[in-house]
C-alpha cells in the first residue's frame, strides 16, 4: 500500500497557457506545477512577463478561452477538478471558497455601483436564499472589518469617492466575503504608494488570520514574501525555478535565477550603494531559448543548459530547484 | 448637480440663438419671391411690380435683414412666430397641430429601433466574430444605407399591397376609429423609421459593449462568481450607456429627417409634411418656425441626455 499524502486544497499540474498573437503563439505559461495546502501562504514572485498573473486567473478559468488556450494535467480544488467542472458549479467555487483580490483597485470596481452594492454582490451570488438585505448588512460588516471608517455612509458611495488604499480595501472585503478557504491575490499592492502598501498587507495578514483561508500572493516584491510567505515559488519564463520555504529561499537559494533576484535588491546590513541587477532580459515569450530559459543570462550556463529543458527536481526537504546544478548555486 | 445643469442650459441658450440666426439668414437668403410666386403667370401685368412692391412693404420684407430678424426674435421669445403668408393662419397654430403626429411617430421609431439595436448589439459584442456578428452587421449596413424611402415603399409593397395587412397611408381611418385601427396606420411607418436609425445605434452598442466587457471590474464580476447573463445585464450594460446615450442625442435630427421622409410617403399628418410643402411655397415664416422647433427639439433631447449622464455615471455629477 502506498502511503496516502494529505490532499493539497489547491493542485496545479503541468499548466500550459498560450496566446495566439499576430508574432506568433506566446507560452506565457510553460507547464507550472505548485501545490497550496489549507492555511498556508504561498508567495509566487517574478518579474513581469514571467506567468505568475496569468497562472492565477487560469485557477478560477478567468481567462477568455479563446482566444487565450489553457491546459492542466491536473487542476484541483479541495480534490474537484476545477478543468471539467460545468459552469454553474464553477460560478459557485468563484467568489465562494475562493476569493480573489486584483492588483488595480481603480479599474476592478465597476465606477457605476456602489462599493456596498458591489461587496453585498458577492454576499448575494452565494447565499441559499437571496436575501438582499442581509446582503447589504453583511457588505456594511465587511466594510468595517476591512478597517474603512464610517462603514454605513462609505457603503453608498462610489470607487472614485475611495482612495486607493480604501478601494484595495473593499476589494479584500469581497474576496473574504464568503469566508473563503482560499484567496487568491494578483500583485494586490502594486498599484499602491508606498505608504498605503504597508497597511493592505497587514489587512490581508489579518484576512488570512481570521479566515485561516491559504492565500496564493502573487508579487514581484521579495520584501513582501519576506514578510508574509510561509513558502515561495518563483516563476521566469512561464515556468517554475524553484520552490522553497521562504527562510530556505533567502539563506541558501537553490537556483541561479534566484540568487539573481535576491542579489538585485537593496540592503540594509552592507555598505555598498549599488544594486546588482540581473544582466540582460527576459526571454520573447513568443520564442523562448532552446534548455533552459535562464541560460542567456546565467553565471552558471554551459552546454548542457543550452540544449537540455531541466526539470523540476525535487531537492528534499519541500525543496525543488528547476537547474542542472543546484549544488553549485550559491550565494 | 444644479450647477451642473445650470451650466448645460446656458451653453443650450447660447446654441439656440447662433441657430436663429443662421436659420432666419439662410431663409431669406434663398432665392424667389414669396409674393410673385402666389401671382398666377396669366395675371402679371405692368402693375404687378407696384402690388408685390406694395405688399412686401405691408408685410415687412423690405426691410434690413436685421430689423426683420430683431422684430421676429422679439416675437419668438414671446411665442408668436408670425403668420403664414400662404393662409393667414399663425405659425404656432399650423405647427400645434402638426406636432402630435411627428413627435409619436419619432418616439415609437426610437423605442423600435432601440429594441433592434440592444438585444443585437449585445448579441455581437458577446460572439464577436461569429456568424451571429457578421449578421448583426449586415443588418446595420443595410439599416444604415438603405435610403428610408425605398424601405417604405418595399413596406407599403409587401404589407399593404400584396399581403393587405397594414394601411399604405395616414394616421387613422375615420369610419373605423379604436387602437387597432391607430396601431395598424402607425406600425408600417414607426417600423421604417425604427430600422433606418438601428443601424447607427447597433454599432455604438457593439462597440462600447465589447469595451466595458473586457473592463477589469467585469473580471471581478466573474471572479465574484456573477453568471455571464448577469455580468451583462448588471455591469457592462449601464457603463455602456454613456457613449450610447450621446449618440442618441445628437441623432435626433436625423431622426426627425427620417420621419420627415416618412410622412411624405405614407401621407402622415405630421410636421414634415407641413414643412416640406413651405418650402414649395417659400412659406418663410412656416419654415422659420419649423426650424426652429427642429432646433429646440435636438437642443432638448441633448439636455435629456445630459440629465440622463447624471443617473447613470455616477462620476459626472462632480464635474
Amino acid at each position: 500500500m502506498t502511503v496516502h499524502e494529505p490532499e493539497p486544497l489547491l493542485r496545479i499540474e503541468g499548466l500550459h497557457v498560450e496566446f495566439p498573437t499576430e508574432d506568433g503563439v506566446v507560452h506565457a505559461v510553460d507547464g507550472v506545477s505548485m501545490e497550496v495546502n489549507p492555511g498556508e501562504i504561498v508567495a509566487v514572485v517574478g518579474e513581469s512577463g514571467s506567468g505568475k498573473s496569468v497562472t492565477a486567473m487560469s485557477v478560477l478559468r478567468l481567462l477568455r478561452e479563446p482566444p487565450a488556450r489553457v491546459r492542466a494535467d491536473a487542476l484541483t480544488f479541495r480534490g474537484q477538478d476545477l478543468r471539467a467542472m460545468p459552469p454553474r458549479r464553477l460560478r459557485a467555487v468563484r467568489g465562494g471558497p475562493v476569493g480573489m483580490i486584483f492588483q488595480d483597485p481603480m479599474t476592478a470596481l465597476n465606477p457605476v455601483m456602489t462599493i456596498g452594492d458591489q461587496i453585498a454582490e458577492a454576499v448575494l451570488l452565494h447565499q441559499e436564499r437571496r436575501d438582499r438585505r442581509a446582503a447589504q448588512a453583511r457588505a456594511v460588516e465587511l466594510l468595517e472589518l476591512v478597517g474603512v471608517p464610517d462603514p454605513g455612509q462609505r457603503a453608498r458611495q462610489y470607487p472614485h469617492e475611495f482612495s486607493g488604499g480604501m478601494r484595495q480595501r473593499a476589494m479584500i472585503a469581497m474576496a473574504i466575503a464568503n469566508d473563503p478557504d482560499l484567496i487568491i491575490a494578483d500583485e494586490p499592492t502594486t498599484a499602491l504608494d508606498v505608504t498605503i502598501q504597508a497597511q493592505v498587507l497587514d489587512l490581508i495578514q489579518k484576512a488570512q488570520a481570521e479566515t485561516g483561508a491559504a492565500t496564493v500572493l502573487i508579487t514581484h516584491d521579495l520584501g513582501v514574501v519576506a514578510e508574509l510567505a510561509d513558502r515561495v515559488v518563483v516563476m521566469y519564463a512561464g515556468r517554475v525555478m524553484e520552490t522553497a520555504g521562504v527562510e530556505d529561499l533567502f539563506v541558501r537559494p537553490r537556483h541561479p535565477y534566484t540568487v539573481g533576484l535576491l542579489a538585485s535588491l537593496p540592503r540594509m546590513d552592507t555598505d555598498t550603494d549599488a544594486l546588482d541587477p540581473i544582466p540582460g532580459n527576459p526571454p520573447n515569450m513568443s520564442n523562448p531559448p532552446p534548455g533552459c530559459p535562464f541560460h542567456p543570462r546565467c553565471p552558471l550556463a554551459r552546454e548542457r543548459c543550452r540544449a537540455e529543458r531541466p526539470a523540476l527536481l525535487d531537492l528534499g526537504g519541500g525543496r525543488r530547484s528547476a537547474c542542472h546544478f543546484p549544488e553549485e548555486v550559491g550565494p | 448637480m444644479g450647477a451642473y445643469l445650470a451650466r448645460r442650459l446656458m451653453t443650450n441658450v447660447l446654441v439656440f440663438f447662433l441657430i436663429t440666426i443662421a436659420i432666419f439668414w439662410l431663409v431669406h437668403k434663398t432665392p424667389g419671391d414669396p409674393i410673385a410666386m402666389r401671382i398666377p403667370p396669366d395675371q402679371l401685368n405692368s402693375g404687378t411690380a407696384e402690388y408685390i412692391a406694395q405688399r412686401r412693404h405691408e408685410l415687412g420684407l423690405d426691410r434690413p435683414i436685421v430689423v426683420q430678424y430683431w422684430f421676429w426674435l422679439v416675437n419668438a421669445v414671446q411665442g408668436d412666430l408670425g403668420y403664414s403668408l400662404l393662409n393667414g393662419r399663425p405659425v404656432t397654430e399650423l405647427l400645434a397641430e402638426r406636432i402630435g403626429p411627428t413627435v409619436e411617430l419619432m418616439l415609437v421609431g426610437l423605442l423600435i429601433s432601440l429594441l433592434i439595436a440592444f438585444p443585437l448589439g449585445i448579441l455581437a459584442a458577446r460572439r464577436r466574430n461569429s456568424a451571429w456578428d457578421y449578421g448583426t452587421a449586415v443588418v446595420s449596413l443595410g439599416s444604415v444605407s438603405i435610403p428610408v424611402f425605398f424601405v417604405a415603399l418595399i413596406g407599403i409593397y409587401l404589407f399593404s399591397l400584396k399581403l393587405q395587412l397594414l394601411p399604405a397611408s395616414g394616421i387613422s381611418d375615420p369610419t373605423n376609429p379604436g387602437l387597432l385601427d391607430t396601431l395598424s396606420h402607425l406600425v408600417l411607418p414607426a417600423v421604417i423609421l425604427g430600422f433606418a436609425n438601428s443601424g447607427t445605434y447597433l454599432r455604438y452598442v457593439r462597440s462600447s459593449m465589447i469595451t466595458e466587457l473586457n473592463a477589469d471590474y467585469v473580471r471581478t464580476a466573474e471572479a465574484k462568481g456573477a453568471s455571464p447573463r448577469r455580468v451583462v445585464v448588471r455591469h457592462a450594460l449601464r457603463n455602456s450607456l454613456i457613449p450610447v446615450l450621446t449618440v442618441i442625442a445628437t441623432n435626433m435630427g436625423q431622426l426627425l429627417g427620417g420621419a420627415v421622409v416618412i410622412e411624405q410617403v405614407f401621407a402622415w399628418p405630421g410636421m414634415g409634411q407641413l414643412a416640406v410643402s413651405s418650402v414649395f411655397q417659400q412659406d418663410y415664416s412656416v419654415i422659420v418656425g419649423f426650424a426652429l422647433l427642429v432646433a429646440i427639439l435636438v437642443l432638448l433631447s441633448n439636455l435629456l441626455a445630459d440629465v440622463l449622464y447624471t443617473l447613470v455615471d455616477p462620476r459626472v455629477r462632480l464635474r
